[in-house]
């Protein structure tokens, strides 16, 4: 059972993630078949073969972003991929909500963005609303029909954000 | 005050279902401890040693006769008919049930209040004078910038997850009442050569375990830019505040680590993004929420009310609850006056929905209808005409309200401490409870003068012991309670973290060494000198060695005698 969210609605895929293993370096890592996100040191690594099986093989090409990554290091090359993910290990953990903003406002990525990690129904309405438009949630099975409803948490919000440039005193009925 | 429009009212009436379900999904196991943890902090709910406990939002410390009935019939339906106020002008309920929390919450949201954000590591409460709107020292209105904070940092969705707790406090007035220096961000409205409005911003100061004052972020920030340079100022810290270590991740780590400088220049170039963009703030937007703070319909009153000062001059103890509980106001004939929630033998800050609501009848008969909370654990009624100040006082008296020692050494700011709290290392409320009881003498707690007692139960220093004037702190000691004393911290325009005196001491021994203190001070001190001027001109040392002296002082008898 998918528990990707797209669109606001199920969706699958069959990205994958790729991750070092502790014997593994970014150099050295094998580069499975099929769509590929890859971690930002694979990219600055390897960037020259990646490019090459997205253009002569047709595999999509994504990177994925630590907490700790800012979208800097990939602001010049967002062309390159067809697909940006932000890592979230913990919850708590709230970096990748900037990143997200940065990404859309700051440096006009339109592709998809995904989040992907310890994020769910509870997460969903403010990860939206900062700009990812694509989710790996932790819910699985009956509990997927929740996540899908949190999109509508709010009627409204105050502040501008990814999702809506302009706030709610700018929109307000005076 | 601001009332909702069907913006407002729709947000918080979402937030209630939105917890109702988390709630809900808790209780029946599908949300995890950890899960469930940020969620309901962002809601203030905590679990304390007694069960629950619930922060409800008072944003900017004002509230309406309403919403004081509200709460008071909130605490005798879901608590145990009281209520704690806290430092940073919220009220808290000690023994709720955490599956009746969501219908508090509904409750709260029938009378425009919420407990969003009031704990957790987000944007927490915004804090502001107990005097805004009536000091006759303002220089603007801070509450309608509050309000404009408070929507704004309302389910902010990039700042929902910060390393830690963020909290800022406004000042609109040339003394500081907000504390605003040992706030993560302060802000300072002020005024520029050509008159313009806008706000001296202060950032990493703060309490807890690293007390620091705030370093000067930025001279004069121009109001449009408010919303643009705060959430600049929150970005750069979202990104780079340490998340490794619970007690390194406030904005003050940061900002030491990297020196002001080269912090206020992050900022400035997050900021060069954000500027003058949609978010930037506008005329009307602050005419629409000014619109909610008008004057109100004042009389044309005398300077002097002849009555009042015919009581003031027949009724000693009435001129003594006037000389220390009422306080100026900037139109002729009217006082703002504290209702003191320090009576010896009562929690400091606890109030009974019985004084909740008799504090409602006092602020519709009397104050327009409406209440302020301040930072220093009392309610005051802001608008209350000069004649009526004797009524106002039997009546208060009547509710147990009339404590008249704002601003003395009785007027302790405490926090809940061992008694509720689970952080808490050692118990606050009896060690308050001793040291009334040492100087439950009103005639000598005068002669004493102003003084800041402030007794935290642990660390975290909820009750800004570092800020004192005299500060006690909780340790634990193997298992017992000790508490270190310190003195010379003071709040507002010369604020300034107090120094540890020595030895932590024993519980039963925290009175008798602040009488020491006391005892010192009168002995000390030049005319019309008070303890934290004494203080500051001889420095510590004479302190120190009066507390930690061993020649036993029969301290209690000589006062005895003295104001026998």
């Amino acid at each position: 059972m998918p528990n990707i969210i797209k669109e606001r609605g199920l969706a699958d895929d069959d990205w994958k993630v790729l991750q070092l293993a502790d014997n593994e370096t970014p150099h050295s890592v094998r580069l499975p078949v099929g769509p590929l996100l890859v971690p930002v040191d694979v990219w600055r690594a390897r960037k020259v073969e990646l490019i090459h099986r997205n253009w002569e093989h047709g595999e999509p090409l994504g990177v994925w972003l630590a907490p700790n990554e800012g979208p800097e290091t990939i602001a010049e090359e967002l062309d390159d991929f067809t697909l940006i993910a932000v890592h979230f290990p913990k919850a708590t953990d709230g970096r990748g909500y900037s990143t997200a903003r940065l990404l859309r406002e700051r440096y006009g990525y339109r592709g998809e963005l995904r989040a992907f990690g310890d994020i769910g129904q509870d997460q969903i309405f403010f990860l939206s609303r900062v700009g990812f438009d694509s989710f790996v949630v932790k819910e699985t099975g009956e509990d997927l029909a929740g996540v899908l409803s949190a999109f509508d948490s709010f009627p409204e919000a105050y502040q501008a954000a990814a999702n809506q440039p302009v706030p709610l005193f700018r929109r307000r009925a005076l | 005050m601001y009332r909702y429009d069907s913006y407002d009212q729709s947000i918080v009436q979402a937030r209630v279902t939105q917890f109702l379900d988390q709630t809900r999904r808790f209780l029946a196991g599908s949300l995890s401890d950890e899960e469930f943890r940020p969620l309901r902090l962002q809601n203030g709910l905590y679990v304390e040693k007694n069960g629950p406990m619930l922060r409800i939002a008072i944003p900017y410390g004002q509230v309406s006769a309403t919403q004081l009935r509200k709460l008071a019939e909130i605490t005798r339906r879901y608590d145990r008919g009281f209520g704690h106020f806290t430092t940073r002008q919220n009220i808290q309920l000690n023994w709720v049930q955490l599956a009746e929390v969501p219908e508090i919450l509904a409750e709260l949201a029938k009378v425009e209040m919420h407990a969003i954000q009031t704990s957790g590591s987000v944007l927490r409460n915004v804090t502001t004078d107990h005097l805004a709107g009536i000091a006759p020292d303002e220089i603007a209105d801070p509450r309608p910038w509050a309000e404009i904070l408070r929507q704004w940092s309302a389910l902010h969705p990039e700042f929902a997850y910060l390393p830690r707790k963020f909290k800022i406090a406004i000042s609109g007035a040339t003394e500081d009442r907000a504390a605003i220096r040992v706030h993560d961000i302060g802000l300072q409205l002020a005024r520029n050569e050509d008159g313009a409005l806008g706000f001296r911003v202060f950032v990493g100061g703060g309490l807890g375990r690293t007390p620091l004052i705030g370093e000067e972020l930025k001279a004069f920030l121009p109001w449009p830019h408010l919303l643009t340079y705060l959430e600049s100022v929150l970005r750069v810290y979202n990104r780079y505040g340490r998340r490794d270590n619970l007690y390194k991740a406030r904005i003050k780590i940061l900002v030491q680590a990297l020196g002001i400088r080269e912090f206020a220049r992050q900022v400035e170039e997050e900021w060069t993004y954000s500027k003058d963009g949609p978010a930037t703030l506008t005329d009307a937007e602050v005419a629409r929420v000014s619109g909610h703070f008008p004057a109100p319909e004042y009389e044309t009153l005398p300077a002097d009310d002849l009555c009042h000062l015919a009581n003031l001059r027949e009724d000693k103890a009435f001129a003594r609850w006037v000389g220390r509980n009422v306080h100026v106001h900037k139109v002729p004939g009217y006082a703002a006056v504290t209702l003191s929630l320090k009576k010896p033998g009562r929690a400091p800050g606890d109030a009974t929905a019985e004084q909740l609501e008799a504090v409602a009848d006092l602020g519709e008969r009397f104050s327009f209808g409406e209440v302020r909370v301040s930072h220093e654990q009392n309610l005051v009624l802001p608008d209350v005409p000069q004649r009526e100040l004797y009524t106002v006082w039997h009546r208060a008296k009547a509710a147990g309200l009339a404590t008249p020692t704002v601003g003395l050494l009785a007027d302790m700011i405490v926090c809940p401490g061992g008694d509720f709290c689970e952080l808490a290392n050692a118990r606050s409320i009896p060690v308050a409870q001793a040291v009334h009881e040492r100087f439950d003498d009103l005639d000598y707690l005068h002669d004493i003068g102003e003084l800041e007692l402030n007794i935290s139960g642990c660390v975290n220093g909820c009750a800004h012991h570092s800020i004192g004037h005299i500060g006690i702190l909780g340790v634990d000691k193997n298992g017992e309670e000790w508490y270190q004393v310190s003195i010379g911290g003071s709040q507002g325009n010369a604020a300034a973290i107090g120094e540890v005196i020595g030895p932590a001491v024993a519980a039963a021994k925290v009175a008798e060494v602040v009488e020491r203190l006391i005892l010192a001070y009168l002995d000390l001190r030049h005319a019309d000198e008070r303890f934290i001027d004494t203080v500051r001109r001889l420095g510590q040392e004479p302190f120190r060695a009066a507390a930690y002296q061993t020649t036993p002082q029969s301290d209690t008898e000589t006062r005895r005698l003295h104001y026998a």
